[in-house]
């Protein structure tokens, strides 16, 4: 941000300063015609003995004013005809969506030709004729920002409430809309600035004796070859103006939205992928003082450790932000980019955590199961394709095969004509049979651990018993170890053997699921934890006739 | 099918719905639904994803259209308004969406959001001061959270400020829509106790969408279970979790983790 409005600061003060005290060398015709770069000219003087520096910067007024009409031109016009197009009826709408897509379609800059050929040359006619061929570009962006806006819930609630269309727009789109419009308006300002000097460079814009950027650039052009320093003053302005509204704009959308900042930060990976297990020492995955941190910032997951023995069933049970998913993340393999991750030891198997470990091993030994079956699977890629991807990349399987063991492990989860859901899109299966396909997926590789990371929490009540059954059957048949994250006490209780409560990055109690069971718990939070469970009371009659099925 | 509705509308009944029918397209979603909901109680709405539960209570609301049948809002046939009196009626109905992250616009204090539900087109917080302190209590949060903005709040205090913006209106029914489903279990409890505190309270009647029975049993008098687009069983909720009818009344029961029907084998 800084550097982008220093160097701005610094172009409005010379805006504001070089008329002022610089007119006179810029415009005053001497006899010192032509000369080259002296310390009295820094850029040398033209064809008439007037100095090229001071030209470049009182230039510098003139062509920030045009640009910023311009650029006000485009915006203004363009969120009021956005805004307005989506208050407009559907069949408006529509109509007017595509007119705005044929115009964008067209490029701008000749656009501006045509209706700065149409009007007068001069200042006014090149700000109109910039400022409305930037109209549909903007105009168009404000449409789709209004459209995503416009179907968030609580635009919908207030057009329950009796909110009126324009209010709607007034109150909850633009406020809304505000950051990506204001980051947007940046890069129109840059366009602006080229277009209107390209129009002033070749004699439609601004005409002598007045002077810009590019009617400066378009002086310079005839003594191209003789005096070539000519060009040098305009060209720079252009691209320091350029360049400080660029900078500009990308601060604010680091602003905006911090992930889009660029992080310098890389985690420090150590060299051996391969971790040292002590003699004696069965346990599968072994965290030893876990430390998971947002460099230079807090930490969000403080010095825990946790093992997984072959064929246990682990759950880390808290609440959001207690820094659960983070751990097991961490232990697969897969933290994110921009976190610190640290530890005395964290291994799976003997893949040391803390390196970067070999990808086709990784992907063999360690399967995730997602939250949310909705985004897991690429949309665009019919399921087959995605479910086989593992075992055809590192298995080395043929498609047909892979085919094959993939269908056989649907079936296994209980989804019916396994050999047509491979053919379809993920949006054509529910959220269950996705995640009961994702659960079948993840098993195919005989994995030694499964991260299931809230597997159920976007799930029915009566698909999540579903799921958690596809889970306890794999483990009765496979002994695959796993790590299952959860915010519900009740949902873990009959699956895992070991349950870790964590609260603000800290293992607050271990229990075993005998204790549990018991309800032998210390911490007050596992109390809060359980208390918390909605359960039915009293039991319902035990069912008979008509047993649920799973 | 077990039921307990007469078949004509009393003025007692906060919404009453019957043989409502919504086709999209060729798809018929909701099946020759009748329900009602009095005024003052809480009935819960339980079905699987697709049941067509959540288009029931968008229907309610006037979002969805109905294909066929009668929606009363206090003894008023909503779905043959039009124009003005469609709109007014439209405030008689308030719906809380399921996620709170969503559901308030970030750019505005919780005053400036529930003065916009009491007064469309003014809106102005200071005018309405009181209300908006009072509806706050309500929830149990702070009048000064009506300085604030929703990024200040966790995820079950956004709830509140929902819950207390549809409420605001007094409006004659009230749709919740799995407004649990997308908290923690301690949040959720912490709602599912402000939903009981304030019962006998309110004068609204309440639809509360839910795919939980034990949630469901915490907040409601009655219940009404929704199967592939049809009401397949409804009455209070002792009989009906005494003695399910219906195989997927049974299958819900036992699906409740940590209740004594729950097991995985």
């Amino acid at each position: 941000m800084s550097t982008g409005a220093g160097l701005l600061a610094a172009l409005i003060l010379i805006a504001i300063i070089a008329p002022l005290t610089m007119t006179q060398a810029a415009e005053q015709l001497t006899a010192n015609a032509a000369l080259g770069p002296s310390p009295e000219h820094w850029l040398g003087t033209d064809d008439f003995g007037r100095d090229l520096l001071s030209r470049a910067l009182v230039a510098t007024r003139l062509t920030l004013l045009m640009t910023a009409g311009a650029a006000a031109i485009s915006v203004v016009a363009g969120v009021a005809i956005g805004l307005a197009i989506w208050l407009a009826g559907r069949r408006v709408r529509e109509v007017a969506l595509r007119v705005l897509e044929t115009a964008v379609a067209y490029p701008s800059l000749i656009f501006a030709l045509v209706i700065a050929a149409v009007l007068e040359p001069g200042v006014s006619s090149a700000v109109i004729a910039i400022g409305i061929a930037g109209i549909p570009g903007f105009a168009r962006i404000t449409a789709n920002l209004a459209s995503s806006v416009s179907s968030s819930e609580y635009v919908v609630t207030a057009r329950l409430l009796g909110v009126s269309p324009v209010r709607i727009a007034a109150r909850h789109m633009l406020p809304n809309m505000a950051e990506p419009l204001l980051i947007l308006s940046a890069t129109v300002f840059a366009l602006s600035l080229v277009e209107i000097s390209a129009l002033s460079f070749i004699g439609l814009g601004v005409q002598s004796p007045q002077y810009d950027f590019g009617r400066l650039l378009n002086d310079s052009l005839g003594a191209l070859y003789t005096q070539p320093v000519e060009a040098v003053g305009p060209s720079v302005m252009i691209a320091l103006t350029g360049l400080s509204v660029m900078l500009i704009g990308d601060a604010l959308a680091a602003q905006a939205d911090p992930r889009a900042k660029r992080s310098f930060f890389r985690r420090s990976l150590q060299r051996d992928r391969t971790a040292g297990v002590p003699a004696g020492d069965t346990a599968l995955v072994r965290a030893e003082n876990l430390r998971i941190s947002i460099p230079g910032g807090p930490q969000l997951v403080k010095n825990i450790s946790l093992s997984i023995d072959p064929g246990e069933v682990v759950a880390l049970v808290g609440e959001s932000g207690s820094g659960k998913s983070l751990t097991a993340m961490a232990i697969a393999g897969l933290p994110s980019e921009d976190l610190a991750v640290e530890a005395d030891m964290l291994r799976v198997g003997e893949m040391n955590m803390l390196a970067s470990p070999d990808q086709s091993r990784l992907a063999k030994d360690i399967s995730i199961v997602y939250q949310d079956p909705g985004t897991t699977f690429n949309p665009s890629l019919r399921m087959g394709s995605q479910l086989t991807e593992v075992l055809r990349t590192h298995l080395g399987m043929g498609g047909a095969k892979a085919r094959q063991v993939i269908i056989d492990a649907l079936a296994n989860v209980n989804i019916t004509q396994p050999a047509q859901r491979l053919r379809q899109h993920p949006h054509e299966l529910s959220g269950g049979m996705r995640q009961r396909a994702m659960i079948a997926a993840s098993i195919v590789t005989s994995p030694k651990l499964i991260v299931a990371d809230e597997p159920t929490t976007a799930l029915d009540v009566t698909v999540q018993t579903d799921v958690l059954r596809q889970f306890r059957r794999i483990h009765r048949e496979q002994g695959t170890a796993m790590l299952f994250i959860s915010h519900d006490l009740a949902v873990v209780e009959a699956l895992c053997d070991t349950i870790l409560v964590m609260k603000s990055g800290e293992i607050v109690e271990r229990l075993t699921s005998a204790q549990l069971a018991a309800r032998d718990v210390h911490h007050p939070y596992t109390k809060a934890l359980l208390a918390a469970i909605p359960t039915l009371e009293p039991a319902p009659a035990p069912a008979t006739a008509g047993a649920p099925t799973p | 099918m077990t039921t307990h509705i007469q078949s004509r509308p009393a003025v007692l009944y906060g919404a009453q719905v019957s043989n409502l029918n919504v086709r999209f397209g060729s798809a018929h979603v909701l099946k020759d639904v009748t329900l009602a909901v009095p005024a003052g109680t809480v009935v819960g709405l339980v079905g699987e994803s697709g049941s067509g539960k959540s288009t029931l209570g968008k229907t309610l609301v006037g979002i969805n259209k109905a294909s066929s049948g009668e929606v009363l809002i206090g003894g008023e046939d909503v779905t043959r308004l039009h124009g003005k009196r469609r709109r007014q009626m439209r405030r008689e109905v308030q719906y809380i969406p399921q996620d709170p992250y969503s559901s308030l616009s970030p750019r505005r204090t919780t005053g400036q959001t529930l003065a916009e539900a009491l007064d469309p087109h003014g809106a102005n917080p200071v005018q309405h001061r009181e209300a908006i302190a009072a509806a706050l209590e309500r929830v149990k949060l702070d009048p000064s959270a009506a300085e604030k903005y929703p990024h200040q709040f966790s995820g079950g205090q956004r709830q509140r400020i929902a819950i207390a913006r549809a409420l605001m209106l007094e409006p004659k029914l009230v749709i919740a829509d799995e407004i649990t489903s997308a908290l923690d279990v301690s949040v959720q409890a912490d709602i599912i106790r402000l939903l009981q505190g304030m019962r006998g309270t309110v004068d609204s009647a309440m639809l509360f969408i839910s795919h939980n029975l034990a949630v469901v049993q915490q907040v409601c008098d009655e219940v009404v279970v929704m199967f592939q687009g049809r009401i397949v069983e409804q009455g209070p909720i002792e009989s009906v979790y005494r003695d399910p009818q219906h195989d997927y009344t049974r299958k819900l029961l036992a699906s409740v983790p940590g209740s004594p029907g729950f097991s995985l084998d």
